[in-house]
C-alpha cells in the first residue's frame, strides 16, 4: 500500500494514499467536526462543517472530501477554522426547530454535541426555520423536516444501500427539503419502513414512531398481564447505550431489566425463531419432493416483505408462507399461551423488542392476528427499549443477570444466529440437512454461509444432491438478485434475504451509532452465544417438539397452517422512476 | 475613441446563419479542414500560445485544458459546450450563437478532435429557446454535408456528433458539475470535486467543457496565419475578448474589444455613457457574482491582470454599469436577492448564509442594522467564499465585499447610506 506523509497540525501523519483528511485525523485522535460524512457512506461533502485550513490553498477543503497528499499540511484549528465552523454551527441552528428537551434524539443527538462542544450558547442570528411538516401515518418512522440539517444521509442510506429512492431533495436555496415523493407518508411511497434512513439521522429528523407510553400503561394496569418477547438482535446491541463495548453479550442482564421493568413473563423470540425453522425447513422439503417453486425465499424480515410486495409481486410465489419468528410468537402466545395458562384472552399483552422499525408495521397487519385481535400488540424497537430502562432508573451495566421465563424461553443456537445475515439459512441447513439423511451435519456450522458480503452463495451437499443457496441483505442486493430471478439467471434452491445491512444486527431500530464496524461485532458475538449453547440445533428445542406434541401436530399441519403461515399479496406502486440516465 | 474589432465577430452578418450553404461561401469549416491535418496536440498548443483564458468565467488556460482532456484515456469522451449564459448582464455567447452558429458548431468539432472526444453536449440555457431552431438546423446541415458523424471529412476514427441540450433555467446549472447533472437528467445540483469533470463527467465520462465563447475563437484562430489575434494586446491578456455592456448606458450591447483598452473607452466610447445628467455610482464587472468598485476604475486597461490589481475580475465579461439614481444598498440588495434565490440549497454556507445575507441587507436598508450586524454580515461573507461547495457560494459575496472596501459608508451604521 502506497503511503502518504502529511502533517495535521504540525504532527507528522502517515496514511495510505486515498485516505480522506477526516480520517487521518482520527488517526492522531483529533475529531474533525461533521453532520453529513459517515463512515459507512460515499462522501458527500454538503455540510461544511469539516473545513479545514491546507497550507497553500486559498479556500478552506472539506476534510471529508479531500484525499491526503504527500507533504499536505493540514491545520483543524486556526481562527479561520474555528471561526468557520461556529459560524456554519450558528447557520445550522438558525433554521433549526431547537426543541431539545422534548425531542427523541435529546442527548445522542450529533448537532447537540456539536452545539456543545462548541459552546454554541447564543445563535446570534434571527429564527429562519420554516417549520415545514411531514405526513406520517405509518406505524414505523416519523419525520419531522424542522430538525433536518440537508445532510443527506437518509437520501445516501435509502439510495445506496437499499436502493429504493423513497427520499429525495426537493427545492432549492433557503427551500430546500429532504422529502418524499409527493410530500407523502412514507408507506405511500416505495419505502420499505426498514428504517435504515432513521439509523443515520444525526439529529431527531426522521425517528421510530414512540410507542413507548402503550408498554408502560400496560405495565401500570393490574388487570394486563404482560408477556415479552425479544429478538436474537437485541441481546448483542443494547449494551452500546449502556456504556458496555459493541457486541456485548447481555442477555442475562436484558432479562433481568425487563423483569425489572414489570414485565410478567419475559420470552425469548428465538424460540420462535426455532419455530420457522420447523416450518420453512418443512416447507422447503416440501417444495424439494413437489416439484414446488425455486428458489425458495425466506419471509422473516419484514422490510424485505415491504420491498417484494411493492416491487416484486410477480415473485410472491417464491416467498416462504411461514410467518416471521416475531408473529409466530404473537400467534402461539395468543393461543397455546393463553390456553395453557388459562389467561382471557382480554388480559394478554403482547410486546416485542426488535431491532427493527417495520416490525411495527408488520404487527399491524390484519394477517398478523385473528378475530380483529392482534397477536403482537406493541412494537418496540431497541432504541425505545433503551428509553424505558432509562425511564426506570436501572444501571443496566450493573444488573444482575437472570433467565427467560418458560414455556416460551428457550432457544436454540440456530434461533440465536437469526439476528444475523446468513444465521437463518446456517439454522435452516442444520435442520434440513438431519430431516433429509437423518444425520446431522458435520462441522454443524456451514462457514460458507457466514461473512458480511452482500450476495454470498454455497453449495451445500445434502446426502447426495448438491444445494445451491444464496444468502442476501441490503435491499440495493435483493433487487440485483430479484432480477436475476426474473431473468432465469438463478439456479439456486433456497435463498435468504434479509432488509437490513448484516441482517437484524443492523436494524433500523438498532441503537443509534451502529455503523457497519459495530455490525460485525455483533456477528461475531452471536455466533459466539451459538457456539457456547449445547442446544444448537432448532429442531432438538425441548419446548419446541412440546409445542408440537401437545398443540401443533407437525410442521405444516393445518394447525401451523392458520396460525404459522400467512399470504403477502401485492402492494400497488404509486409510479415508477427510471434509475439511471444513460449515454445514447 | 476607440472601436471594435473583428476576430471572433468577423462572421457576424456575412451569411445566412440558417444555410450551411452560406457558411461554406464565406469560407466555413475550412480551419476544420484545416485541423484535420494536424496533430491534436499542435492545436491545443496553438491555442495556447494564443493565451487564450476560458470566456466563462473561470478563466482557465485553455490550451492546457484541451492538452490535460487530450490525454486522459478513455474509449468514449465528451465535450460540452457551456452555453448556460447565467450571468446576469452577459450575452456575448447569445450574439455568437444568433450570428454565427456554424462557427461555432466548427468550433466543438475541431475541438472533439482535438481532445479525441466523440460526443459534444451543447447545453443551451432554457431562455435562449428561440435560438433552438438555429442550433438544431445547423447541426442537421452539418450531419447532411458529413462535418458531423463518422469518419468526418474521410478521416478514419473521427467521430462526432453534437446533441442540443437544454436546462431549466437555474442559474447554478452554468456550474460545470450541476450542468452535467443537469444534462443527465438529474436535478442540477452541482457536486463535490473530485471525481474531476475531465476523469469522470457526464455519464461518467471523461468530459471536457468549453464557454461558447472559447469554442468560437478556435476556427478564427487555426486560420489567422497573419497573427491578427497576437497583435492586440499584450503579456497574459493576447487577442480580443467580446464584453457585455449592460445597465445605465446609451448604448447596452456586446462589443468585441482588443484587450488593453480603458474601461473608460468601453463604457463612455462604445456603449456611449451614462445617459445624461446622471453621475456614475458603481460598476459590476463579471456577472452577478463579480466585485464592483466606482469611477477610480475608468483609466484602467481592460486585462486580466490589471482588472485584478485593481481588485475586480474579468469573470464572464459583463460590465454593469450603475449610475446615481440606485444606491449601493439597493444595488445590493438586487443582487443578494438574486443568489438567495438561486442557491442550489445543498452547503450549509450557501443556502444558511445567502438567506441571512439578505435578511441583514434588508435590516440595514431600514436603519435598525448595529455594528454588531455588519460584523456578521462580513464574517458570514467570509464563511460562504471560503467554506462553499461550489462557485456559487464561493463567489455570491463578491459584491458585498468588495463593497464593504469601496463604500464604507453604506456600512456605516447610523451613518450615510
Amino acid at each position: 500500500m502506497e503511503m502518504v506523509h502529511l502533517k495535521i497540525n504540525n504532527i507528522p501523519v502517515e496514511a495510505p494514499k486515498g485516505t480522506k483528511i477526516i480520517e487521518a485525523a482520527k488517526s492522531i485522535n483529533i475529531n474533525i467536526p461533521h453532520l453529513c460524512y459517515h463512515p459507512d457512506q460515499r462522501v458527500k461533502a454538503r455540510c461544511r462543517l469539516c473545513s479545514v485550513e491546507v497550507k497553500g490553498k486559498a479556500k478552506l477543503l472539506a476534510a471529508c472530501s479531500t484525499e491526503v497528499w504527500e507533504g499536505m499540511e493540514v491545520f483543524t484549528d486556526t481562527q479561520i477554522v474555528r471561526d468557520t465552523q461556529v459560524g456554519i454551527l450558528q447557520l445550522i441552528m438558525a433554521d433549526h426547530n431547537a426543541n431539545c428537551l422534548t425531542c427523541a434524539r435529546n442527548g445522542h443527538c450529533e448537532l447537540q454535541e456539536l452545539c456543545t462542544r462548541f459552546n454554541v450558547l447564543d445563535p446570534h442570528l434571527p429564527d429562519v426555520c420554516k417549520y415545514p411538516k411531514a405526513n406520517n401515518t405509518n406505524p414505523s418512522l416519523v419525520r419531522d423536516p424542522s430538525k433536518c440539517v440537508k445532510c443527506g444521509r437518509c437520501i445516501r442510506a435509502c439510495k445506496d444501500v437499499q436502493g429504493i429512492e423513497a427520499l429525495t431533495f426537493a427545492n432549492r436555496s433557503d427551500n430546500i427539503i429532504v422529502t418524499t415523493p409527493y410530500n407523502l407518508s412514507m408507506e405511500k411511497t416505495d419505502c420499505t419502513l426498514c428504517g435504515q434512513c432513521s439509523l443515520v439521522c444525526p439529529t431527531g429528523a426522521i425517528v421510530e414512531k414512540d410507542d413507548t407510553q402503550q408498554v408502560l400503561d400496560a405495565l401500570q394496569d393490574p388487570d394486563k398481564h404482560v408477556i415479552v418477547q425479544t429478538a436474537p438482535a437485541i441481546r448483542v446491541s443494547l449494551g452500546d447505550a449502556f456504556g458496555l463495548e459493541p457486541g456485548a453479550i447481555a442477555t442475562g442482564q436484558m432479562v433481568t431489566a425487563l423483569r425489572m421493568l414489570g414485565f410478567d413473563k419475559v420470552f425469548d423470540t428465538n424460540f420462535a425463531a426455532d419455530l420457522t425453522i420447523m416450518e420453512e425447513g418443512a416447507e422447503l422439503i416440501h417444495r424439494l419432493k413437489n416439484d414446488g417453486v425455486f428458489p425458495m425465499l425466506t419471509s422473516c424480515s419484514p422490510g424485505w416483505i415491504n420491498f417484494i410486495e411493492k416491487h416484486y409481486p410477480e415473485l410472491l410465489p417464491h416467498l416462504s408462507t411461514a410467518k416471521s419468528p416475531m408473529s409466530m410468537f404473537g400467534a402461539i402466545a395468543k393461543t397455546y399461551y393463553a390456553k395453557q395458562t388459562g389467561i382471557p384472552l382480554d388480559r394478554i399483552v403482547t410486546v416485542s423488542i426488535m431491532p427493527c422499525t417495520a416490525k411495527k408495521f408488520e404487527a399491524s397487519r390484519p394477517e398478523m392476528g385473528r378475530d380483529g385481535r392482534r397477536d403482537v400488540d406493541v412494537v418496540l424497537t431497541t432504541r425505545e427499549l433503551i428509553k424505558l430502562i432509562k425511564y426506570v432508573g436501572l444501571s443496566f451495566d450493573n444488573l444482575q443477570e437472570s433467565e427467560f421465563d418458560s414455556p416460551l424461553g428457550t432457544g436454540s443456537g440456530a434461533g440465536a444466529i437469526f439476528g444475523t445475515t446468513g444465521g437463518v439459512m446456517e439454522a435452516a441447513l442444520r435442520t434440513v440437512y438431519e430431516k433429509l439423511t437423518g444425520q446431522e451435519a458435520q462441522p454443524l456450522e456451514f462457514e460458507a454461509v457466514r461473512g458480511f458480503e452482500t450476495i454470498k452463495e454455497a453449495t451445500v451437499i445434502i446426502g447426495d444432491t448438491p444445494v445451491k443457496v444464496a444468502i442476501v441483505h441490503t435491499l440495493a442486493s435483493a433487487r440485483q438478485m430479484m432480477e436475476r430471478i426474473k431473468a432465469g439467471d438463478c439456479d439456486y434452491t433456497f435463498i435468504e434475504i434479509m432488509a437490513c445491512p448484516g441482517g437484524c444486527i443492523g436494524g433500523g431500530g438498532q441503537p443509534i451509532g451502529t455503523t457497519n464496524a459495530t455490525r460485525l461485532k455483533r456477528m461475531a458475538a452471536l455466533y459466539k452465544l451459538d457456539q457456547n449453547l449445547p442446544l444448537r440445533k432448532s429442531h432438538e428445542n425441548p419446548d419446541i417438539i412440546k409445542l408440537y406434541k401437545d398443540f401443533l401436530g407437525e410442521p405444516l399441519s393445518d394447525q401451523s397452517h392458520a396460525l404459522l403461515h400467512t399470504h403477502y399479496h401485492a402492494v400497488h406502486k404509486m409510479y415508477e422512476f427510471s434509475t439511471e440516465a444513460k449515454v445514447k | 475613441m476607440s472601436s471594435e474589432v473583428r476576430f471572433i465577430t468577423k462572421n457576424f452578418g456575412k451569411y445566412d446563419p440558417m444555410s450551411i450553404d452560406s457558411y461554406l461561401s464565406i469560407g466555413g469549416f475550412s480551419a476544420l479542414k484545416r485541423a484535420v491535418t494536424m496533430d491534436g496536440e499542435d492545436i491545443a498548443s496553438l491555442v495556447g500560445r494564443a493565451k487564450v483564458k476560458g470566456r466563462g468565467g473561470a478563466a482557465y488556460d485553455m490550451g492546457r485544458k484541451w492538452s490535460q482532456a487530450r490525454a486522459v484515456k478513455g474509449d468514449h469522451k465528451l465535450q460540452i459546450c457551456n452555453a448556460d449564459e447565467g450571468e446576469p448582464c452577459t450575452f456575448k455567447d447569445r450574439e455568437i450563437i444568433k450570428n454565427d452558429p456554424f462557427n461555432l458548431i466548427e468550433g466543438m468539432i475541431i475541438g472533439g478532435y482535438t481532445v479525441k472526444a466523440q460526443d459534444g453536449y451543447l447545453y443551451m440555457r432554457e431562455e435562449y429557446r428561440h435560438l433552438r431552431p438555429l442550433l438544431q438546423n445547423a447541426i442537421r446541415q452539418a450531419e447532411e454535408r458529413g462535418f458531423l458523424g463518422d469518419n468526418i471529412l474521410g478521416v478514419e476514427g473521427f467521430n462526432y456528433h453534437i446533441h442540443l441540450y437544454s436546462g431549466a433555467g437555474a442559474y447554478v446549472c452554468g456550474e460545470g458539475t450541476a450542468l452535467i447533472r443537469s444534462s443527465e437528467g438529474k436535478a442540477g445540483r452541482p457536486r463535490m470535486k473530485p471525481p474531476f469533470i475531465k476523469v469522470s463527467g457526464a455519464f461518467a465520462l471523461p468530459t471536457c467543457v468549453n464557454n461558447v465563447e472559447s469554442f468560437a475563437i478556435v476556427p478564427h484562430l487555426l486560420l489567422d496565419d497573419a497573427g491578427f489575434y497576437m497583435s492586440y494586446g499584450g503579456g497574459e491578456s493576447v487577442g480580443t475578448k467580446l464584453v457585455s455592456v449592460g445597465g445605465n448606458v446609451r448604448n447596452p450591447g456586446v462589443f468585441e474589444i482588443p484587450f488593453g483598452t480603458t474601461v473608460r473607452e468601453i463604457i463612455y466610447g462604445l456603449a456611449q455613457g451614462i445617459p445624461s445628467g446622471h453621475a456614475l455610482r458603481l460598476i459590476q464587472f463579471g456577472g452577478a457574482s463579480g466585485k464592483i468598485t466606482d469611477g477610480r476604475i475608468l483609466d484602467v486597461p481592460y486585462t486580466y491582470d490589471d482588472l485584478k490589481k485593481a481588485g475586480v475580475t474579468v469573470g464572464s465579461g459583463a460590465i454593469l454599469v450603475i449610475d446615481a439614481r440606485t444606491s449601493v444598498l439597493d444595488f445590493l440588495r438586487m443582487n443578494q436577492a438574486f443568489f438567495s434565490h438561486e442557491s442550489c440549497g445543498q452547503c450549509t454556507p450557501c443556502r444558511e448564509g445567502n438567506l441571512h445575507q439578505k435578511l441583514l441587507l434588508e435590516k440595514l436598508a431600514r436603519g435598525e442594522a448595529t455594528s454588531e450586524d455588519v460584523a456578521m454580515m462580513k464574517k458570514i461573507g467570509k464563511i460562504m467564499s471560503l467554506s462553499s461547495l461550489c462557485g456559487l457560494g464561493e463567489t455570491a459575496q463578491s459584491a458585498l465585499l468588495s463593497a464593504m472596501e469601496v463604500f464604507p459608508d453604506t456600512f456605516a451604521v447610523g451613518g450615510a447610506k
